[in-house]
């Protein structure tokens, strides 16, 4: 699920990836294709610029961290 | 504004709604609602029939036989006080009989009585001393011998006032306020006749009875027998100011009644529209902390955290601060630096913080105290209804048929709102509970839920569904409300949805603890019991799914009708005293004030054409965020003002980490607090009787906050503000809050019509308060949402990660207590630490036989995230399986327990929800000691060199 250090931080790209699928889960009962908009729309509302690029940068190089949801939301980000 | 006593019209205000009775009281005709009391009537013209048992905000009660007077046609000398007005009645006040009757009466009161006035407390305020005079007592024919009540032992136990039973007069209005008031019923008339006392609970003292010390006994005694020690200690009061308390989110009002500039008492105001004249033990007495000894009062700068703290001039420290800032972000880039807003200061103060950071720092990395507590509701409320507020006033529980409390402890947390949504109970209004605690609403003197529901953590959204469910399956909802005010689409499916045999009450029993006949006749209550009302706290937000939830509740709402008038709607508790209007006033990293996002282009244009600078329009970090990227290297400059992030956040170690690897923190603050620690630059903060501004309580109510003492620290918190920014080259000019309050107004659409003349004439302002709705907006979405339908979300259950298993078996819960506010910061600096000297941990006596744990045992909690010990406290408050504590002593590190899961939507910490272990201990953790160490070595201050 997630890799904690032992005073249960987790590393800022493991909580990125986490926060992504997270919003994914909770999105999820509006439709695959519903919840990757919505997911992607959340991101861009709310996530600063650093993040966004981190997210992205981490869908191409940690892709099978990221959901089915998260990863089609995160490519349809554009990382300002 | 000078002393005038506030008039006691001595019985309450008719109800409104009736018609209306014209009489005549001494000849002059008067028209007044049916129902009103002849005293009351009487008062009104400016007549004041002598009385001694009768307030104004307690029912009559005709007990001391003062206020009798003559009526035309009537036999007798009925009471004024318990006798109604009715069509042509003629009343007369003053006759010879009346006059003789009365002095009567005064002469039994005054035999029994000590006659030390001119040393007495009460001196020039006491209602006997006021009575006799007006009634005309020149001697008291019995005399002063034999038996008498005088010489009674006087309890000083309650750390804010005395009970002297000496001079105790049996009016009982004490008793009456702590029942018709406050709602706790901890006193009562013991004995008959000439053994007649006031006794705390079993006759107990003050301080070990059931007493809240609220003070409203005190307020509503005639006499010196309840007198505040301030006044005995003082002296009474020759001016008062009215301000607002900065405690909690209820906002309530206060008459601070001064001598000189000396604060002698708080006394609720009467008008006050959030409190309706009633406080609790922290507004009205908890206010010491101003004057506490740990105050800072000089700023002090320091290269490193490792070094003591070095006093230095104001205009020192402001350079310093703005330099270190310019520095940073020269090195590391714009949006390497940031700052969070108090929650605690002023909306006019907030807004310049978040001004600073936005005009001054070129980036949106702003943020405030709501993340960790109802973000949600700013997420759940905006998507749903339109609005990031709860939807009515405190008055609309009056109106109330079915009361639904989810995640919330009024009685401690928000307690002069507990005492009206009490008195609504007490009329035969319903009450639901939604809690895994049986927190004090669940059964109490005289107020008993229908139905607790007491769920595990963690399964809130679960436990809504399934309310939904009921009511959808059952047909509850209302069709003709939802086609009119709703997308009949998305209600259909999120019908479909809720309506599917894996969300009823049955297939969710495992897993939530609830019994399903107990939800499904609360969902058919709320749904059916006439005004449905829904109360909430953080036991909703502080989840990973808070904004699910949010939004549950919000479904729930409109699927009943149950938005859009008096009694009913969706009501976040809001926590702190500002912290509403700190979320108005762009505190958070993707708004700017008024709720406009960020990258809106039309509103970022209002604010770059009024700052003159060209605006970020990405979004900035969050308070988590801004920690993730410090120990990543990249965020190294935090202004902090009024908000202690190493205490009240979660994940402790995470929190220190991420201040220990910035370069500049700047801590505004009355006192070093934990997040001072980690410090290099401390300005010191005035309090709330030290400045003007306003406050926006849970109502969306503004209130004005007024200066009655000079700060002693040299200046209110927004003249710091804008020593900074115009040493960061900003060019700020404020001359007076006020002018402030005019900015927020010409950029906010709904505080357009907010300005301090239409405070001074209003009292307050529930915005949105503008053209289109000049006089404010006590209720919201009457016609319609503000987002014009409203949204029906399906918010599926999604369990946390935050799971028990053999290593973690118990889950931890945490809250507030009545005593004390928040990290404590104030009230631990009060005669508050009388209550609750420490953290306990509440475990179930099954959970504690499991592990030879007794009653103030030290206890080990440890979590993943780390290990704190405190003291047990045996109770079956909470359910087999859950713990609970407080967090108001910063040796407790409860968020040394806590994790860093959050809410998906907002990031707000899951604090009630962190699955831990207990064991008996032998003492504090190695943690708290090593803590408690580097606190006190981070609190030293260098010595001041005499000079030569």
């Amino acid at each position: 699920m997630d890799s904690r250090d032992e005073g249960g931080v987790m590393s800022t790209e493991d909580r990125l990836i986490y926060m992504a699928n997270q919003i994914a889960r909770n999105l999820a009962a509006q439709g695959p294709e519903r919840s990757a908009q919505m997911v992607a729309d959340h991101i861009r509302d709310f996530w600063d610029p650093s993040m966004k690029r981190r997210i992205v940068a981490l869908a191409n190089d940690r892709p099978e961290a990221l959901s089915p949801i998260a990863s089609a939301a995160v490519s349809r980000i554009s990382p300002a | 504004m000078g002393f005038t006593r506030e008039i006691d019209h001595g019985t309450p205000p008719a109800l409104a709604g009736g018609k209306t009775v014209t009489l005549t009281i001494d000849g002059e005709q008067v028209t007044l609602p049916e129902g009103t009391s002849i005293m009351r009537a009487a008062s009104l013209t400016g007549t004041a029939i002598p009385k001694l048992c009768a307030s104004d905000n307690l029912e009559s009660f005709g007990s001391c036989r003062l206020c009798l007077v003559e009526i035309e046609g009537r036999a007798g000398y009925p009471a004024s006080c318990t006798t109604p007005i009715a069509e042509g009645m003629a009343v007369r006040t003053q006759t010879d009989r009346l006059k003789q009757l009365r002095k009567g009466v005064m002469e039994l009161y005054i035999s029994d009585h000590p006659l030390d006035c001119l040393t007495c407390g009460a001196n020039g305020d006491c209602e006997l001393q006021d009575q006799a005079g007006a009634v005309g007592l020149r001697d008291v024919r019995y005399g002063y011998d034999g038996a008498t009540n005088m010489g009674q032992l006087k309890d000083h136990s309650n750390p804010y006032f005395d009970f002297d039973p000496s001079k105790c007069i049996a009016c009982s209005r004490c008793v009456r306020a702590c029942d018709e008031v406050q709602g706790t019923f901890a006193l009562t008339m013991e004995g008959r006749g000439f053994g007649t006392k006031v006794s705390p609970s079993q006759g107990q003292d003050f301080l070990s009875s059931e007493c809240v010390s609220c003070g409203a006994c005190v307020q509503a005694c005639p006499t010196a027998t309840l007198i505040e020690k301030k006044v005995v200690e003082i002296g009474t009061p020759e001016k008062a100011v009215v301000t607002t308390c900065a405690y909690c989110g209820v906002g309530c009002t206060f008459r601070a009644e001064m001598r000189g500039d000396e604060l002698v008492r708080m006394v609720p105001w009467k008008d006050g529209k959030a409190n309706r004249g009633h406080s609790c033990v922290k507004g009205r007495f908890a206010w010491g902390y101003a004057q506490h000894q740990d105050r800072i009062l000089n700023p002090m700068i320091r290269a490193s955290v490792a070094e003591p703290w070095r006093e230095v001039s104001w205009d020192e420290a402001i350079a310093h601060t703005a330099s270190e800032f310019r520095r940073i972000q020269a090195q590391y880039g714009t949006r390497a630096v940031g700052g969070i807003t108090s929650s605690r200061c002023t909306n006019e103060e907030t807004f310049l913080v978040q001004k600073m950071i936005r005009q001054g720092f070129g980036n949106n990395n702003v943020d405030t105290c709501a993340r960790v507590c109802h973000s949600p509701t700013g997420y759940g409320l905006k998507t749903t209804f339109g609005t990031s507020a709860g939807t009515q006033d405190f008055d609309s529980v009056m109106q109330s048929d079915v009361i639904l409390v989810i995640g919330a402890n009024p009685t401690d947390g928000h307690p002069v709102f507990a005492s009206r949504m009490k008195k609504r109970l007490r009329q035969g209004a319903k009450l639901i509970v939604i809690d895994p605690r049986r927190t004090d609403l669940v059964k109490s003197p005289h107020v008993e839920a229908e139905h607790h529901l007491p769920l595990r953590p963690g399964t809130n959204v679960a436990v809504l569904t399934a309310m939904a469910h009921v009511i959808v399956r059952e047909r509850l909802y209302d069709e003709a409300f939802i086609r009119a005010r709703c997308d009949w689409d998305e209600f259909q499916d999120w019908a479909d949805y809720v309506g599917g045999a894996s969300r009823s009450p049955e297939a969710i029993e495992a897993l939530t603890g609830v019994m399903p006949e107990s939800l499904r006749a609360a969902a058919r209550l709320y749904a059916t019991g006439g005004n449905g009302a829904i109360y909430y706290g953080l036991g909703v937000t502080e989840h990973s799914q808070g904004s699910s939830t949010v939004m549950a509740i919000a479904n729930l709402a409109m699927a009943t009708g149950n938005v859009g008038r008096e009694g009913v709607g969706v009501n976040p508790l809001r926590g702190q005293n500002n912290v509403q209007g700190a979320c108005d006033m762009g505190s958070f990293p993707h708004e700017y004030s008024g709720y406009r996002h960020v990258s809106d282009d039309g509103a970022r244009a209002i604010f770059e054409k009024a700052w003159g600078v060209t605006l970020d329009s990405e979004p900035g970090l969050r308070i988590p965020n801004m920690l993730d990227a410090a120990t990543d290297g990249s965020f190294k400059g935090l202004f902090i003002q009024g908000e202690d992030i190493l205490q009240s956040d979660p994940n402790t170690h995470h929190v220190a980490a991420g201040l220990a690897a910035m370069e500049c923190v700047v801590v505004q603050d009355l006192f070093l607090n934990e997040t001072a620690n980690y410090a290099h630059i401390f300005l010191p903060g005035s309090t709330f009787l030290e400045k003007d501004g306003t406050f926006t309580n849970a109502e969306r109510r503004i209130q004005r906050v007024r200066k009655v003492m000079s700060p002693l620290n040299g200046y209110a918190d927004w003249e710091i503000v804008q020593l900074v920014a115009n040493a960061m080259g900003l060019g700020w000019s404020y001359g007076h809050p006020s002018e402030i309050m005019d900015e927020i107004a010409a950029l906010t659409p709904t505080f357009a019509g907010v300005h301090y003349d239409r405070l001074e004439t209003e009292g307050s302002l529930q915005w949105p308060a503008n053209d289109a709705a000049p006089d404010g907006t006590p209720t919201m979405h009457i016609d319609g949402f503000v987002r014009g339908k409203g949204k029906f979300v399906v918010t599926d259950y999604v369990p946390t990660d935050e799971k028990t298993g053999p290593r973690f078996p118990l889950l931890l819960t945490t809250g507030r207590i009545l005593s004390h506010y928040n990290v404590g910061a104030q009230t631990r600096r009060t005669a508050n630490t009388a209550w609750h000297p420490e953290d306990r941990l509440e475990i179930h006596p099954s959970d504690a036989e499991n592990r030879g744990i007794k009653d103030g045992d030290w206890v080990s909690l440890k979590s993943r995230a780390g290990e704190t010990t405190l003291r047990a406290l045996i109770t079956e408050r909470v359910a087999p399986g859950v713990v609970y504590t407080t967090f108001h002593h910063p040796d407790t590190q409860a968020n040394v327990i806590t994790t860093d899961y959050s809410d998906w939507a907002t990031n707000c910490p899951e604090y009630k929800v962190t699955a831990v272990q207990i064991g008996l201990s032998n003492g504090p953790s190695n943690w708290q000691e090593d803590y408690a160490d580097h606190a006190r070595r981070s609190r030293r201050i260098a010595p001041v060199e005499a000079a030569e």
